[in-house]
């Protein structure tokens, strides 16, 4: 350790005495030094205001890492690196050129600490210093960032940045992080109202706050109007993104109801095995999903962003295996008798939480993202989320494929003989007890998949299942029991019935009203939205 | 298709009961001191109290390791509730009656101890709760070793009031009786605060509620009024997951609305990748990543015993605190008989992990010190507030109209609810 220490001592010297060292060099390395003894939280904004008034972009890498948590000091001499990689020993970056220092123990290495507050005001500060920045992209971010937190002072620099910008969206947003300023500022009527016509044209949520500040505050008549003009229009246009993106959640919504309840239009809906432990088997699918990362974890981290491409199999022949020996051990003794298959059923449903509980803790485990289904992105005033997005895409297509295989293949034709008359296909020669027990399986395998996608947006925890089981049979049942079709729409229309009352009457009276209404509506068709017709219902 | 569950909880829990209580008893001997553990170790709750039950054990069998107490060698009676709430009252029962334990430490939800409190009150024995819960109660029989709301949500408020200048809140909660009541709270002290009704919006959710999607984005309207927006959070158990999931997600990030959550520690980041969460804040009265001796030495043991992975929390460190509590009270009592503890309890002193001394107070609360953490991307906290003494728990909160003449007092007043106008004891709880 000692050696790592005098090496990288004597690294440091030779480059020190290598590389010429400006006289403005010399003064940023003299200010970040000072990082090293900031023990407060107020020390340490001192040093950035330092490294702000010198003005220097060189500063923006040592900030920005102080910002993630990076910037840390070496406890043996004090000094400040920006580190790389974590562990027993990290590697040293030269706050400044980035370059590699040497390496250090990770014990003998100290966090600048920063909190919130801090984060903001570097923000500002990289913000103001990456005006100029030769990226665009940084640039549009120092604008975003002047605008939402606007600032009277940086007009007179925003007006020449804005002289100086060449690429037309840096320069609109910089227009427009002006009139924000502009709005807070003492500058003349005639200047207000432009900025206001500005933020017209912006549109968009994070304008309202500006506009409802400048118009309680102005006490000219004709700012005040045109800011409530202004307001007007934007909230108009929002009320129709607003019905959009409401829509929008409830199709997401929709879509999680349809893929938890798809396996169950199966076992319930199509063989009518009141089937209890179905949560049990999307909890399995995302258990299975969670062993596949822990073994990519340990084995193949590159392999991450495919995890749940091979999760996807497995986690169909895990539940499936697991539905095909309940069917073969308990189920196919109770045919007929929904009472004892409840109980049954339910029983399993226990015994493989409790065991999962035992294999796995009760604690939840992390099953991550991988990085094609994390973040959002925006179309227009619509906020995308893409894990949301897949799972609406993922849940459309595995209802695609059920659907195939139920009407285009020879199984799926034995299922739906031996579901409408049994002794009819078994007197043609289908063997009825094992189309039973594959139809089982398959409902269950589906279900297993839908826990490899919830795995992604719910808890991995032995109750995973208990979540689900009351919400897919709602919809098995309200769309009609044995149809395919009814269960999509079922639970398109329930999760966008939710999410538009939501709203209006908060989360858990939302989901109370949706039931009084899956009540009132059983009583007017007791068999569901689209009823099957045949024989099989009045088995 | 309730009662079948409830009674095939029963069954499942009692038969797993028996199998897991016999076998201790039937070693047992005369000269042990038998301590009750009783926190679910199946069913929704198996995800934080069993931790809670490891914890006990661990304590216990130190403390066996240094010769026991007066002489005899401490055992642990554990049961399972499994989560149900009228077990709680049930296993309590048996614990007492059945096992003759000393004293109980457990329970976790509020309404699992509101169903216990009259089992302990008639049958006159001795509880320890290290959950932070809503306070607006003080029994005799029971210990509160976690935070009342004056050392957990005032505190915090205050943090996001003075450091990070937020005028606009939002209160999110699991619909149950701790966010209600404490919301309750929060409301009349942010008011009392001069904060505008306009400027609070409360929000309940049902238990495990997973569908973030319509509340995410309503609590980001709110926050786009120009003031700063910060929300505080009392979701129960596992709604958080998917909750952090939707904020990171819909790109909410904590330099812009940071939550505050009161129910979030250590354990409930283990389930979760924290990378996008990096600055939301948790108030608690301890936080693993505390730089004391004694905190060291707990992990280390907690570890070596549990597996490197495994993470401690705050309600640990109430369990820590208590057990030490009553170690000492038998000690001074020299007997394990229920009145005589409850009466050497008050005043007793025991090191909390934090480098602090706490006391039990004449209320049956403690003192503690409050920290405020935000999430850091290893899944720990890193302390950016701490309050420079103690914080004496309050079981009547002030900021209520109806509690604010309410005090408690067992050792001179020998009264849970002492009413300071009227200067009657109202009785009852």
């Amino acid at each position: 350790m000692r050696l790592i220490i005098l090496l990288s001592g004597l690294l440091a010297l030779i480059l020190a005495a290598t590389m010429p060292v400006s006289a403005d060099e010399a003064e940023l390395r003299a200010v970040i030094a000072k990082f090293s003894e900031a023990k407060k939280f107020s020390q340490t904004e001192a040093v950035i205001e330092e490294l702000q008034a010198l003005g220097d972009t060189d500063a923006v890498p040592t900030l920005n890492a102080l910002s993630d948590g990076l910037l840390q000091v070496r406890e043996s001499d004090g000094a400040v690196f920006i580190i790389k990689g974590d562990g027993e020993t990290v590697d040293l970056l030269d706050p400044l050129t980035r370059e590699a220092a040497g390496t250090a123990p990770g014990a003998d290495l100290r966090k600048v600490k920063v909190k919130n507050s801090i984060r903001r005001l570097i923000a500002d500060v990289v913000s103001g210093l990456t005006l100029r920045a030769r990226n665009s992209a940084v640039r549009l971010e120092a604008a975003e960032t002047m605008f939402s937190r606007p600032d009277p002072a940086m007009i007179a620099t925003l007006d020449g940045v804005i002289a100086e910008e060449t690429d037309a969206g840096v320069k609109t947003a910089f227009m427009q992080a002006r009139a924000a300023a502009v709005l807070q500022s003492d500058l003349p009527e005639a200047d207000k109202l432009d900025a206001i016509a500005l933020m017209r044209d912006r549109g968009g949520r994070d304008v309202l706050p500006i506009l409802t500040a400048i118009g309680a505050s102005t006490q000219s008549d004709a700012i005040r109007a045109a800011s409530r003009e202004a307001i007007a229009s934007i909230e108009e246009s929002m009320m129709f993104w607003d019905a959009g993106q409401n829509i929008l959640y409830g199709v997401s919504l929709g879509s999680v109801l349809l893929l938890a309840a798809i396996g169950l239009a199966i076992t319930f809906g199509v063989m009518g095995v009141i089937n209890m432990a179905h949560g049990e088997m999307v909890m399995l699918g995302a258990y299975t999903t969670f062993v596949v990362q822990e073994f990519i974890r340990t084995s193949a981290p590159w392999a991450f962003d495919y995890s749940l491409a091979i999760a996807l199999p497995l986690a169909f022949c895990v539940s499936g295996a697991a539905g095909l020996v309940m069917e073969r051990g308990i189920i196919r003794f109770l045919y007929g008798r929904p009472l004892e298959t409840l109980l049954a059923t339910w029983g399993v449903s226990l015994i493989l939480q409790q065991a999962v509980r035992t294999i796995f803790g009760p604690t939840n485990r992390e099953v991550g993202n991988p990085s094609w289904m994390s973040g959002s992105f925006e179309v227009g005033e619509l906020l995308i989320t893409t894990n949301r997005l897949w799972i609406v895409v993922f849940s459309g297509v595995v209802f695609a494929i059920l659907l195939l295989v139920l009407k285009r293949t020879r199984f799926g034709l034995q299922m739906r003989a031996v579901t409408q008359n049994r002794p009819m296909a078994s007197s043609m020669g289908i063997a009825t007890p094992w189309v039973d027990a594959f139809t089982f399986a398959l409902g269950s395998g589906i279900a297993g998949i839908a826990g490899v996608a919830l795995s992604q947006i719910d808890n991995v925890s032995p109750n995973l299942g208990q979540g689900y089981i009351i919400d897919s049979f709602m919809v098995v049942v309200f769309g009609g029991v044995g149809n395919l079709w009814g269960t999509l729409v079922g639970a398109m229309t329930l999760g966008i019935a939710n999410k538009f009352l939501e709203p209006y009457a908060g989360a858990v009276l939302a989901k109370i009203f949706i039931l009084v209404l899956i009540i009132l509506f059983i009583q007017k068709r007791p068999r569901g939205l689209f009823a099957l017709k045949g024989r099989s219902v009045e088995a | 298709m309730n009662f079948i569950r409830k009674t095939m909880a029963g069954v499942f829990a009692s038969a797993a009961l028996a199998a897991a209580t016999l076998v201790p008893s039937a070693q047992a001997q005369e000269d042990t001191i038998k301590v009750g553990v009783l926190h679910s170790l199946s069913g929704t709750m198996a995800i934080s109290e069993t931790t809670l039950k490891d914890v006990m054990l661990m304590l216990i069998d130190e403390q066996n390791k240094k010769g026991g107490l007066l002489g005899k060698k401490l055992e642990a009676v554990v049961v399972d509730p499994a989560s149900d709430w009228p077990l709680f009252a049930e296993k309590a029962r048996e614990l007492i009656t059945a096992d003759k334990v000393a004293a109980v430490f457990g329970c976790w939800t509020s309404v699992s101890r509101k169903s216990v409190l009259p089992v302990f009150e008639e049958l006159d024995s001795i509880l320890f709760y290290p959950v932070q819960y809503e306070g607006e109660e003080s029994q005799r029989n029971v210990f509160y070793t976690g935070a009342a709301p004056n050392q957990q949500a005032i505190p915090a408020v205050d943090y996001l009031m003075n450091e990070e200048g937020v005028e606009r809140w939002v209160l999110a909660g699991t619909d149950y009786v701790y966010p209600r009541t404490t919301n309750k709270i929060l409301e009349a002290y942010l008011k009392a605060k001069g904060v505008a009704p306009d400027d609070i919006m409360i929000n309940y959710t049902p238990f495990g509620h997973s569908d973030w999607q319509t509340i995410v984005s309503d609590i980001k309207a709110f926050g786009s009024a120009g003031k700063k927006t910060a929300v505080v959070s009392t979701i129960n158990g596992d709604a958080n997951v998917p909750f952090y999931k939707e904020l990171g997600n819909q790109g909410i990030s904590a330099s812009d609305i940071p939550v505050v959550a009161f129910s979030v520690g250590e354990e409930e980041l283990a389930g979760l990748d924290t990378a996008p969460l990096v600055g939301h804040l948790a108030a608690w009265n301890y936080f693993q990543s505390v730089d004391t001796p004694e905190n060291a030495a707990f992990i280390k043991e907690w570890k070596a015993r549990m597996g490197e992975n495994r993470v401690t929390n705050d309600p640990m460190e109430a369990h820590y605190i208590g057990f030490n509590m009553w170690v000492k009270a038998v000690e001074k009592a020299g007997t394990t008989d229920a009145d005589a503890v409850i009466a050497a309890l008050p005043g007793i002193q025991a090191p909390n992990l934090t480098g602090g001394m706490s006391t039990m107070l004449p209320n049956h609360h403690i003192t503690k010190p409050v920290l405020i953490g935000e999430i850091q991307d290893d899944g720990q906290f890193e302390v950016v507030s701490e309050t420079e003494d103690l914080v004496p728990g309050d079981a009547w909160s002030d900021y209520l109209p109806e509690s604010k003449p309410l005090k408690s007092d067992w050792v001179e007043l020998n009264c849970g609810n002492y009413n300071t106008e009227t200067k009657t004891c109202l009785g009852g709880s």
